[in-house]
Order: C-alpha cells, then sequence, then structure tokens
C-alpha cells in the first residue's frame, strides 16, 4: 500500500517542485501511484525519467517497481508526446467496417509528417463500436471515421 | 405572435461520447448562436444517449406532445430545425416523430436504462423525479440480510460477464467479518463490441452512484472505489460531476439523508492495460502496482482490495441493483428465461445498419436482435459471421444465430454472452486473420503471470499466420487446438483462458478460411 510520508524530506531534495506539489497532495492517500503518475502526465504531458526515483523515495518503493508501473500501462509515456496524437482502434467492431485500411492510411499519413507532428498508436476499443471505425485525436473522440475524415480532422488539428 | 416566440423551448443535446464522436457540442454551439440571433429563449440540455447510435446526433424537442426526434444533426441543419422546433416539431426530412414510438427504442424493455437519454444526467432533481434515490431510500430503513436477499432472489448475475449471481458474492463480504470492507466499481469495460458502461455513466451516472451506496449498507462498506478505463474520459467527466452533486445533496457522505450511515466513492482512472478488466488485477492497480491477475483464492469476497473483503461488480450489475430495491426482487425477476433473469442491456455492433443498445429480457435470439433490430448489414453484403460477448467470445455462424441468448444456451454451444457485445461482420470477414488477431489481441494484452496465456498467445499468432501462409496446414491446425487446450486448462483468468474462443470458433465453422477441410464431427468447440 502506497501511503505518502508526510515528511517532505522524504524526496530528495533537487526534486522538482511540480512532483513534490503532486505527491504531497496525495499523501496519505492509500494506493495513490496511479493517481500520482496521471497527475505528472497530466501536468506535463509526460512522465521523465527525474520523477521517478522523486516518487519512489515518496512511496516507499523501489525504482524499479515504480518503473514497473509505469512500464506496465501503455497509457503512461516516458517520451514527451507528439503535437497531435492519433489513436486508431483495432479492434473487431472497427476491424468489420474498414478498420484496417483506415489505420494503414493514417500509418502512411503520419510517416510523411515531420518527426514529432503527429503520433499514431494502436487503441483497443473507444466504445463507438456501433459507429465505427474511431479514432481519438487529442483525446477527442470521432466515429465513422474514413480516411478523407481522418485527413480533414488532423488538419483541423494542426490549425488549432 | 411575440408571446409564442418567446416562450422557453428545451432541446436535448447529448453529452454521450456516442454524440460527441459525430459532432454533437458543434451542434449545440449552433443550436445556442442561432436562437440567440433570432432572440429566442431556447434551454439546451445535454442528456445521455438514447442508443440509437445510425442517428447520433439526436436531438430532441420537448413539446407538449411529447419529445420530437431529429438526427443526425449536423451543424448546417440547425436554422431550419430551430423553426421546426419553434412550430412544435414540425415535419423535416430527419424528423423520426415521438422519440419512444421509433421501433428500435418502443420494442425495449428499459429497466436499468430506463432514465438513459430521458434525464439531465448531472441534475439531482431530475435523477429523483424520475425514481431515482428512491432503491437507497427503502435500503437506509433495512436491515443488511433483507437487502442481500432482495439482490439475491431478483435472479441478478454479473454483467461484467462472468455471470456469477451477485447476491452469493455480497453475501460472503456480508458474513466476512472486518473492520473496513470495501464496494468496488470495475468500470474498465475493455471488451470490444461493448459500450453499455460507457452509456450508464454518462447518461444515468446516480443509478451506478445508488448502486454503490446500496452495495455499501448491504455488506457493511463505507468506502467504494470507481474505477474507470482511461479511454473514457467523457465518462470520467461525468461521474465527477455525479459525485460532487451527489454529495452536495446528502446522498453521499459521512451521514447519508440524515440516517446516520456512511458511504463515499473515489474516483480512479486506468491507464491503458485491459487485463485490468479483470477483477483481480483491477485490486491490484487500485493498490498501485502492476496488473498482474492473483490467483484464487482466496476470493476478493474474502480477502480483497488492501486485503479487506470486497465487493468487485460490473457497471450494469452495480445500476441494476437500485431497481431491484425500489420495485421489488420479483419485479425484475418476472423478465428472462431459465436461469437467466432480468434484462441484458445488449450492444449492436460492428457492420449493422442500426448499431445502438438495445436492453432486452434473456431469451430473445441473435437473430432477432440482428434483423429487428439491427436491420442486417450496414455495407447491404450478407452477414457472415457474428462475435458475441467480446475479444474473448466465439464467432457464431449462421446455423447458430437462432440460439436463445440466455447464459446456459451460449454455454451449451461453447459460446458467451459475456458482457453482451454482439459485433456482426459480413462475408467479406476473413476469419483466419481475426482468429490471429485474437491470439495477437491476447500476446500484447497478456499480464505474463501464466505461461500458457504469456508464451501460448505468441505461438499461436505464429501458428495460425503459418496456417495462412499455407505452411503445413493440416498438421498446425492439430497443434493449434492442442495449443488451445493448454490455454483454456492452465490459464490463470479468462484472457488466457478464452482467447480459444473466437479462435476455435473460427477454425470450426469456417475452415475454408484456414485453406483447411471441414473439421471432423469429434470436435466440439
Amino acid at each position: 500500500m502506497d501511503t505518502i510520508r508526510s515528511d517532505a524530506d522524504a524526496a530528495p531534495h533537487d526534486a522538482d517542485p511540480l512532483v513534490r506539489d503532486i505527491l504531497a497532495r496525495h499523501a496519505g492517500r492509500p494506493g495513490a501511484l496511479l493517481p500520482i503518475l496521471h497527475d505528472v502526465q497530466d501536468a506535463l504531458g509526460w512522465i521523465p525519467e527525474p520523477a521517478v526515483p522523486q516518487i519512489a523515495a515518496a512511496l516507499q518503493r523501489s525504482r524499479a517497481e515504480v518503473h514497473g508501473v509505469i512500464s506496465f500501462y501503455g497509457h503512461f509515456r516516458t517520451a514527451p508526446p507528439a503535437r497531435t496524437q492519433l489513436e486508431v482502434c483495432r479492434a473487431e467492431s472497427c476491424q468489420a467496417c474498414g478498420g484496417g485500411a483506415l489505420y494503414e492510411h493514417a500509418r502512411a499519413r503520419v510517416a510523411a509528417e515531420d518527426a514529432g507532428d503527429v503520433s499514431l498508436a494502436p487503441v483497443y476499443c473507444l466504445g463507438l463500436c456501433a459507429q465505427s471505425p474511431a479514432v481519438m485525436i487529442d483525446g477527442r473522440p470521432h466515429a465513422r471515421v474514413t480516411p478523407e475524415k481522418l485527413d480533414a480532422l488532423l488538419a483541423a488539428a494542426r490549425e488549432a | 405572435m411575440e408571446h409564442i416566440r418567446n416562450m422557453e423551448r428545451i432541446l436535448y443535446v447529448p453529452l454521450d461520447t456516442a454524440a460527441l464522436a459525430m459532432g454533437a457540442d458543434a451542434v449545440a454551439d449552433a443550436f445556442r448562436a442561432e436562437a440567440a440571433r433570432r432572440g429566442l429563449d431556447l434551454r439546451i440540455v445535454r442528456n445521455g444517449s438514447r442508443g440509437l447510435h445510425w442517428l447520433e446526433p439526436l436531438v430532441e424537442v420537448a413539446t407538449p406532445a411529447g419529445r420530437i426526434a431529429y438526427g443526425p444533426v449536423a451543424p448546417e441543419d440547425v436554422p431550419a430545425l430551430l423553426d421546426a422546433a419553434w412550430t412544435d416539431g414540425a415535419a423535416h426530412p430527419l424528423c423520426h416523430g415521438p422519440t419512444e414510438d421509433i421501433p428500435f427504442l418502443k420494442k425495449q424493455e428499459r429497466l436499468t436504462f430506463a432514465r438513459v437519454g430521458l434525464i439531465d444526467p448531472l441534475s439531482i432533481p431530475d435523477y429523483e423525479a424520475h425514481g431515482g434515490f428512491a432503491g437507497l431510500a427503502k435500503a437506509l430503513d433495512m436491515v443488511p440480510e433483507a437487502i442481500v436477499d432482495a439482490v439475491t432472489e431478483s435472479g441478478l448475475r454479473g454483467r461484467g460477464g462472468a455471470a456469477f449471481p451477485t447476491g452469493v458474492k455480497w453475501r460472503t463480504v456480508l458474513q466476512t467479518p472486518a473492520a473496513q470492507k470495501y464496494i468496488v466499481c470495475n468500470a474498465d469495460e475493455g471488451d470490444s463490441g461493448t459500450f453499455s458502461d460507457r452509456m450508464l455513466m454518462e447518461g444515468d451516472p446516480c443509478a451506478l452512484i445508488e448502486g454503490m451506496a446500496i452495495a455499501g449498507l448491504a455488506v457493511g462498506a463505507t468506502r467504494g472505489y470507481l474505477y474507470v478505463r482511461s479511454e473514457y474520459p467523457q465518462a470520467e467527466r461525468v461521474l465527477a460531476g455525479a459525485l460532487r452533486a451527489a454529495r452536495e445533496a446528502g446522498w453521499l457522505g459521512d451521514d447519508i439523508q440524515g440516517s446516520g450511515r456512511a458511504f463515499d466513492i473515489e474516483l480512479r482512472r486506468g491507464a491503458g492495460a485491459y487485463i485490468c478488466g479483470e477483477e483481480t488485477s483491477l485490486l491490484e492497480s487500485l493498490e498501485g502496482r502492476r496488473g498482474l491477475v492473483r490467483a484464487k483464492p482466496p476470493l476478493p469476497a474474502v480477502r480483497g482490495l488492501f486485503g479487506c473483503p470486497t465487493v468487485i461488480n460490473n457497471v450494469i450489475s452495480l445500476a441494476t441493483v437500485p431497481f431491484i430495491l425500489a420495485r421489488g426482487a420479483q419485479a425484475y425477476r418476472d423478465f428472462g428465461m431459465g436461469r437467466s433473469r432480468g434484462t441484458l442491456p445488449f450492444q449492436l455492433a460492428g457492420n449493422i445498419r442500426h448499431g445502438g443498445l438495445v436492453e432486452k429480457a434473456f431469451g430473445l435470439t441473435l437473430r432477432e436482435l440482428l434483423f429487428d433490430f439491427g436491420g442486417g448489414s450496414a455495407s447491404g453484403r450478407p452477414l457472415r459471421a457474428i462475435q458475441v460477448g467480446g475479444p474473448l467470445g466465439a464467432y457464431l455462424p449462421e446455423s447458430q444465430w437462432d440460439t436463445p441468448l440466455d447464459y446456459e444456451a451460449f454455454l451449451a454451444i461453447s459460446a458467451m454472452l459475456g458482457h453482451g457485445g454482439v459485433v456482426a461482420f459480413d462475408d467479406t470477414a476473413d476469419m483466419a486473420a481475426l482468429a490471429e488477431y485474437a491470439m495477437e489481441f491476447c500476446a500484447i494484452e497478456s499480464c505474463g503471470k501464466c505461461t500458457p496465456c504469456r508464451i501460448g498467445s505468441v505461438r499461436g499468432t505464429e501458428v495460425i499466420r503459418a496456417i495462412r501462409e499455407g505452411r503445413d496446414r493440416e498438421t498446425r491446425a492439430e497443434l493449434l487446438r492442442d495449443l488451445c487446450d493448454t490455454m483454456m486448462a492452465g490459464s490463470l483468468c479468462a484472457l488466457g483462458g478464452m482467447t480459444p474462443y473466437p479462435v476455435l470458433s473460427a477454425l470450426r465453422h469456417f475452415p475454408e478460411d484456414f485453406g483447411l477441410a471441414a473439421e471432423p464431427a469429434l470436435h466440439t468447440a
């Protein structure tokens, strides 16, 4: 159980103040590691390596354990995200409605972009299975997506 | 004329992800802008989805004769629709008449989903006006045993897929003495082809909150956790708002409605691991660890979250409990067939013309669902295979579509109802490719704790690929069946244990897609 030690010097003193604030907010909360990691990623866009020993020290867990949790869950990133994040559903319902071709289109499209502009990741179900195929762009859901619609959505995301 | 112009009109534009993904926010904005331009007094209610997903965004206009449906609405339709709205739901090409009379909805038996799409999900007064919190109010006057008895007598079984009797689970927790107990809601709805949990959380979150509070009273737990998958940001937002509203209205907290009883809920977000939908893995995740499956026993009901007795139930199971308490166990039990009592919110998905949510009593057939509700394939081509119950469910050929939708009837044909997801494929589907995908998905999502799942899924993917490439097909098909046997018998949880269902059913019913002759009748997988 990750109950945070209340004394602030549990963390190394070169600690990132943002991470320190997040840790303080979760002090005393049982099983706090996932909420802490979410808060760090929500604030910074990713989980930088120096945050790992800081979190581990506060939770009295090993760095390996914290690293193990970060790497287990596909949602957590250990590198800064691209400007636009595209997730395309690869699950059965989307496959039944042209999701395979859409994924290939997305792959070609993203490969043609500058590095760091758009990232593509598979996702396994967005819960839009009656309106397949579905994608998520920067956390916003889109359904009944055709290759043309995807191009338009990506263009709009670039302008936003 | 002026008084008619200035009369307030109410318009419903869903906030459900299914509507947002088709541009509902832009439609709501367009209505606001156009109404302001015309000086009209318009109130927009962001409701849940009615579940007619081919019509989203489905906009409803409140008229003296009831709510009138228009859909699918695009921002450019807004000026004409506003004219229609101000003339009490007049004709328009997108008009579907009174919402409740749309056959897809009219033919349903909505018990758990009775309020979804109807009410403002964030309004406690609206929830209460539609019968909300009547179950919890009753439970506050009951002894724990009586609450557990009611749930047991209703015949409710776990809607997450395992179909374990909910009352039995609750009784175990009630009878296990402990200083602290927990209620955990499994809202990690990762099964592809399913979205009923999401729709309920976005459309009637208070029903889930009420169900969890009743569970707390029933077993003596004062604390609940609601674990929502990270792929459902809108559900998380709506739940957070509903929890706040329920607390403010005194339905959660240290002293629920002055009863002296305490219960509160903490909202937690998953992080993209399918396996965390497995109950013991979810508990590990809540405790701040990798989602590794735990060996059972001990059952979570005896030693669950933080080592304490824990009720862990799916969203739909918990959200059904208020109905059972408010209307009586018998009222729920009266629906259904055999040992499958009550209703199941089926989710009609994939290549289907009219997809969406269909809540019906157990016992109708897959064919009725696919054609009477779904209207056949979306592509217009013949339907070929139906996957029921998520990525671990079997693929059913047409010869099995008359099987009644009932837990035991599906078990008898080596299939499962699971969480009620129904994914339709037309005759362009490559069943060998889908079998390979099933193994690949298992390999990606395996937690790695047990060997049959961790290694078996990788080997399974390789073997199916070799068969598809025509390398020594017959021998490898035999190897694949052996491997599936091992996975089914030796895996710790349903991921490794049931991935063989889609694989073996594809192999058995669609051998031509693997370049194989029909299987000998001996293999009954």
